[in-house]
C-alpha cells in the first residue's frame, strides 16, 4: 500500500491537522512557560509593552509554598479518586446486571446513559438548588419525611457533594464502557467455569473481573483526564469554597480573579506536569491497544 | 448469553435493573416535571409528582427574560462549526494514518491524543492574550476554532479505528480501477464509512454542545452558548426552581434526544476502539 | 499484448531484504504461477508489478516500456485480490463498472461491456444485488468481471481461491483455465497451492526467501527439479528423501523418489519397512512406512485398493530411472 506517491500524498493531508494541533500546543504552552518566570501583575500596572520583570523561580515557589497549594492537591486527588472508586464499582455492578436478560433492556439502558448527555452546568444546577438546596431540595424533603434534620450539602458535605454529583455524570460511561466489554466476555468460558464447579462469586472474582480489567483501566485512565480538569461543576455550585478548591480552580482563581498572571502561569505548569504524568500511562496502554 | 433464564430470575433482575434506571434517570425526569409547574409547587413540601397543574409559563418567562433562541443558536453555530471543519480536517488526516502507516504514525496519533490532556486552565490566559490581539473575544468564528482543535484529537481517532477495520484490498481494487486518489476517498472510502462518520460527528456535536470551558472563559453576550445561558441562573434565578428547570430543559433537550439516537454508535468512539 | 518482464528487481522493507535481485520474463499470453511458501515473497512480487509497491531498485517493463514509476492505474493491468476486494455499498453492475467509470467511458459503452463479462461469469441475474447478498463464488465472478471489463494487458491474481471451500476452488479453477484459454492474455496467478500451480500454469515460477529457485513449466518441475526444495515442494504427497549409505551406492548426498515411483508387494524389494498409517482413498492408498533404517518413513504411492495393514511388513522397489541426486549444497546432480 505504500509507494512512494502514496506516502507523499500522505505527508501532505496529514499536515494540516499536524500543523493546526502543533500551533495549539505550542503557541500557549509557549506564553504559559513565558509567563511563569514573569512578575506580571495587569491591575498593578505591569504590562507586556513596557516589560516584564524576569523573576526566575519565584512563582513556582510561591505557588508550592502558599497554603491553598496542598490542599488544593489534596482535593483535586479525593475528588478525583472519589469519582473514579464510585463510577468503577458501581459500574462494573451495573453492567453486569443490564447484561443479564430482563424485560425493557433498551429502554432501561436509554434511562442510565442519559445522565452522560446532561451539560456539566446544568446537572450542577439542577444538583446544587433541586436536590441538595438545605430548605427546598428535594433531599432534604426526604430527610424531613424521615424526621432528620436536612443537611446543608454544599457546605458541610461539600467535597462529598461534588464528588456525588461528578459520578452521577460519569457513571453512564464506565457503564456503557464495561458493559460493552462484559458482552463481549465468551459465554462458553463461564459454562465451561460452571462445569468445572466454580461459585456465582468464583466465576466473577476468576473470570468476569479478569476479562473486564483492561476496559476497567481504559475508564479510570479515559476519566482521569477528564477530571483533573473538571471545573463547572464547582464554578457553579461552591465557587471553590468550603474545600473544593481543586488544583485546576484554584489556579483558575490565581489568573481570573487575583490576575496573577505569573503565579497562574506557575501554577498551569504545574498542572501540565501532573496530567503528563497521567497522560504517560494513558499512552502505554492505548498504545499497546494500538500494536494488535 | 444464550442460556434458559428462569422467569423468576427474569422478573428479579428486570425489577432492579429498572429500579436503578430510574433512580439515575431521576434528576433529570424531575428537572422536566419541575419546569411544567408553578414555583409555589416546584417547593411544595412534600413534592408534587403528578398531581399540579401543568403549566408552560416558566418557558415563557425564560424565553422573554433570557433569549434562549440566540443562546440555542449560538449552541447550534459553535457544536456544529466546530464538528464540521474538524472532520474536514480528520478525514485526510485519518485516511493517511490508517492506510499509509509508517513508523512515525503510531507516534503522531499518541501525540494528538496528548495535547487533548493539556489542562485548558494552564493556557487559559494566553489564549485569551491572543483573542484579544486577533479580535476574536466572544465571536464565534474563535470559539469554533477552539473547540475543533480541542476535539480534533478524538475526531481523529475515532476516524482512524473505523477507517483501520476498512480493508486496504478494497481501496488498492479502486487505485488499480483507475481511480485518482480523491475518487478513492470521495467514491470508496467515504461511502463505507458513512456509520464511522456519523457516529464522529454526533460524539463530537455532543462534546463540542457542553463544553464548559472555553465557553464560559471566552464569551460574553454575542456568541455566548448554552452553557452560558444556563450559568447566568447560577443565582439568584437558581432559586426559582420551575423556571431553573424550564431553561435547563431548554438547553438539554436537544443533546439528550441526539444522544439517545446515536448511543450505540457513540461506544466505540469514546473507547478509541479499545473496548470492542 | 502483456509481456512483462523484470530486471534485477529487490524490495526492502526497512532493512529487511523480501526480494533478492531477480530476473524474470513473462511472456506474452502465458499463464505464469507464482509459488511458495508463506513469506517466500511470492505477493510482494505481484504488488511490485501492479504497482502497488515501489520497488527498491531495478526495473519493471511492460511490453518494453519501462512502467517502474508509473503508478498502478496507468499500467494497464488488473487484479484480482485475495479478499475479492469489492465495494460492499455497490451493487455488482456498479462494481464491474467501475474502472469504466474512472476511465471515463460513457454510460452506453460501459452497461455494453458490463453485460458482455456479466454474461461470459454467468452474473446476469445478480447484476442488480450488493456483493453482501452474494456466494463466495460469486462474489469471486464479480472480482474477475471487475478486471476483464477493463481489457488489461495482463491479468494479477493474489490467491483468489484460497477462501472458497474445496469443491468451489475446484470449479473456479477450471473456470479461470478456461478464461484464460478464452481471451489468450497474459494471467499472473499467486498461490502458495502447489496442486494450483501444477495445474492451472504455462510456466510456474518457484519463490523462496525472495529469490526464484526454478521457473518453468509444471512438468519440467516435476521432472527435473534443479534443487532439493523444489524436489519437496512439488509434488504431492511429498518426494522421499534418503541420506547416507543409500544415497552413497548413486554417487550422491541425497536422493530423492517419489511417493508414486515406489512400488510394494508382501515379499519382493531392497528396501522393506513396517506399515504404519494407511490411507485409503480407492482409486490410490497411501502407505507411511517406519522403520525402513533409510529415512524416518518414507511415503508410498500404490494404484487402486492395496490391503496392507498397520503392523504388517512390506517390501519396496524404486523404479531406478526417476531416482533424482542431489549433491551436498542440495542442487541436483545429472
Amino acid at each position: 500500500m505504500a509507494t512512494q506517491h502514496s506516502r507523499s500524498a500522505a505527508r501532505l493531508m496529514m499536515a494540516p491537522a499536524v500543523v493546526l494541533l502543533l500551533g495549539w500546543m505550542l503557541v500557549p504552552l509557549t506564553m504559559t512557560l513565558f509567563f511563569s518566570f514573569k512578575k506580571y501583575l495587569p491591575l498593578r500596572g505591569d504590562s507586556l509593552e513596557r516589560g516584564l520583570d524576569w523573576v526566575g523561580f519565584a512563582n513556582y515557589v510561591r505557588f508550592i509554598g502558599s497554603s491553598s497549594f496542598w490542599p488544593s492537591v489534596q482535593a483535586t486527588l479525593i475528588i478525583v479518586g472519589g469519582v473514579l472508586v464510585i463510577t468503577v464499582v458501581l459500574g462494573v455492578l451495573l453492567a453486569i446486571l443490564l447484561d443479564q436478560p430482563f424485560w425493557g433492556q433498551g429502554i432501561v439502558r436509554i434511562l442510565v446513559i442519559a445522565p452522560f448527555f446532561v451539560m456539566p452546568t446544568v446537572s450542577a444546577l439542577v444538583w446544587k438548588n433541586m436536590f441538595m438546596d438545605p430548605v427546598n431540595g428535594i433531599l432534604a424533603h426526604l430527610w424531613r419525611f424521615f424526621g432528620a434534620e436536612p443537611v446543608s450539602w454544599l457546605s458541610d458535605a461539600s467535597v462529598q457533594s461534588i464528588i456525588m454529583i461528578v459520578s452521577w455524570q460519569w457513571l453512564p460511561f464506565a457503564t456503557l464502557i464495561l458493559l460493552t466489554a462484559v458482552q463481549s466476555l465468551d459465554s462458553e468460558q463461564l459454562e465451561a467455569a460452571e462445569m468445572d464447579g466454580a461459585s456465582p462469586l468464583m466465576r466473577f472474582w476468576h473470570i468476569i473481573l479478569p476479562h473486564l480489567s483492561r476496559a476497567i483501566t481504559i475508564v479510570i485512565l479515559i476519566q482521569t483526564i477528564f477530571l483533573l480538569s473538571i471545573f463547572a461543576e464547582i464554578f457553579v455550585t461552591t465557587g471553590g469554597s468550603f474545600g473544593t478548591r481543586t488544583l485546576t480552580y484554584l489556579i483558575f482563581q490565581r489568573v481570573v480573579d487575583s490576575q496573577n498572571i505569573g503565579l497562574g502561569s506557575a501554577g498551569g505548569v504545574y498542572a501540565i506536569i501532573l496530567a503528563n504524568i497521567v497522560a504517560i500511562f494513558l499512552m502505554r496502554i492505548v498504545g499497546k491497544n494500538l500494536d494488535r | 448469553m444464550a442460556r434458559a433464564v428462569t422467569t423468576r430470575r427474569k422478573v428479579i433482575t428486570t425489577a432492579a435493573a429498572w429500579a436503578i434506571g430510574l433512580l439515575i434517570f431521576f434528576p433529570i425526569y424531575w428537572t422536566i416535571l419541575t419546569s411544567f409547574k408553578t414555583e409555589a409547587q416546584a417547593i411544595n413540601d412534600p413534592p408534587l409528582f403528578f398531581a399540579f397543574n401543568w403549566t408552560l409559563e416558566n418557558y415563557a418567562i425564560v424565553q422573554e427574560r433570557s433569549d434562549y433562541m440566540r443562546f440555542l443558536w449560538n449552541s447550534v453555530i459553535l457544536a456544529g462549526g466546530s464538528t464540521v471543519l474538524g472532520i474536514l480536517v480528520a478525514v485526510p488526516a485519518a485516511w493517511s494514518m490508517a492506510f499509509v502507516p509508517s513508523k512515525r504514525t503510531k507516534d503522531i496519533l499518541l501525540w494528538m491524543l496528548s495535547t487533548k490532556m493539556l489542562p485548558a486552565v494552564g493556557v487559559l490566559y494566553p489564549i485569551s492574550l491572543l483573542f484579544v490581539q486577533f479580535n476574536l473575544l466572544d465571536t464565534r468564528i474563535g470559539l469554533v476554532m477552539v473547540l475543533m482543535l480541542i476535539n480534533l484529537p478524538i475526531i481523529v481517532w475515532m476516524l482512524y479505528t473505523y477507517f483501520k477495520e476498512i480493508p486496504g484490498e478494497i481501496l488498492e481494487a479502486a487505485r488499480m480501477d483507475g481511480a485518482t486518489l480523491k475518487e478513492e476517498i470521495l467514491y470508496i472510502l467515504t461511502p463505507m464509512a458513512v456509520p464511522g462518520i456519523a457516529s464522529t460527528i454526533l460524539l463530537n456535536f455532543i462534546l463540542a454542545w457542553n463544553e464548559a470551558f472555553w465557553t464560559l472563559n471566552l464569551t460574553a453576550a454575542q456568541s455566548a452558548p448554552l452553557t452560558a445561558f444556563i450559568a447566568s441562573y447560577s443565582s439568584p434565578e437558581g432559586l426559582f426552581f420551575a423556571k431553573l428547570s424550564a431553561a435547563s430543559t431548554m438547553a438539554i433537550a436537544p443533546i439528550l434526544i441526539l444522544g439517545w439516537f446515536s448511543q450505540k454508535q457513540l461506544v466505540r468512539g469514546l473507547t478509541f476502539g479499545a473496548v470492542k | 499484448m502483456g509481456q512483462i518482464t523484470l530486471n534485477q528487481v529487490t524490495k526492502s522493507f526497512g532493512d529487511v531484504e523480501v526480494i533478492t535481485p531477480l530476473d524474470l520474463t513473462i511472456e506474452d499470453g502465458e499463464f505464469a504461477v507464482f509459488v511458495g511458501p508463506s513469506g517466500c515473497g511470492k505477493s510482494t512480487l505481484l504488488r511490485l508489478i501492479a504497482g502497488l509497491e515501489d520497488v527498491t531498485s531495478g526495473a519493471i517493463n511492460i511490453d518494453g516500456k519501462n512502467a517502474t514509476n508509473v503508478p498502478p492505474a496507468k499500467r494497464g493491468l488488473a487484479m484480482v485480490f485475495q479478499s475479492y476486494a469489492l465495494y460492499p455499498h455497490m451493487s455488482v453492475r456498479k462494481n464491474i463498472a467501475f474502472p469504466l467509470r474512472m476511465a471515463g467511458l460513457d454510460k452506453a459503452e460501459q452497461n455494453r461491456r458490463v453485460e458482455q463479462a456479466a454474461a461470459v461469469l454467468n452474473l446476469t441475474d445478480y447484476l442488480d444485488r450488493r456483493p453482501g447478498q452474494l456466494s463466495g463464488g460469486q462474489r469471486q465472478r464479480v472480482a474477475i468481471g471487475r478486471a476483464i471489463v477493463r481489457e488489461p494487458a495482463a491479468f494479477l491474481f493474489d490467491e483468489p481461491l484460497s477462501n472458497l471451500d474445496a469443491a468451489l476452488r475446484v470449479g473456479m479453477r477450471l473456470e479461470i483455465s478456461e478464461l484464460h484459454k478464452r481471451l489468450n492474455t497474459t494471467m499472473i496467478y499467486v498461490t502458495h497451492d502447489q496442486v494450483e500451480a501444477m495445474t492451472m500454469a504455462d510456466k510456474i515460477v518457484v519463490l523462496n526467501a525472495g529469490h526464484i529457485e526454478q521457473v518453468g513449466s509444471p512438468l519440467d518441475l516435476y521432472r527435473a527439479p534443479r534443487n532439493l526444495f523444489v524436489a519437496g515442494f512439488i509434488g504431492s504427497p511429498k518426494m522421499n528423501f534418503i541420506e547416507g549409505a543409500e544415497a552413497e551406492k548413486l554417487g550422491a548426498h541425497t536422493i530423492g523418489i517419489r511417493p508414486e515411483h515406489i512400488a510394494v508387494s508382501e515379499s519382493d524389494g531392497p528396501w522393506s519397512g513396517v506399515v504404519g498409517v494407511s490411507e485409503h482413498l480407492g482409486s490410490d492408498t497411501f502407505f507411511h512406512v517406519h522403520d525402513t533404517g533409510l529415512a524416518d518413513t518414507i511415503a508410498v504411492r500404490a494404484d487402486g485398493e492395496v490391503g496392507f495393514r498397520h503392523g504388517d511388513r512390506i517390501h519396496m522397489t524404486p523404479r531406478a530411472d526417476v531416482i533424482h541426486k542431489f549433491d551436498a549444497q542440495g542442487m541436483r546432480l545429472p
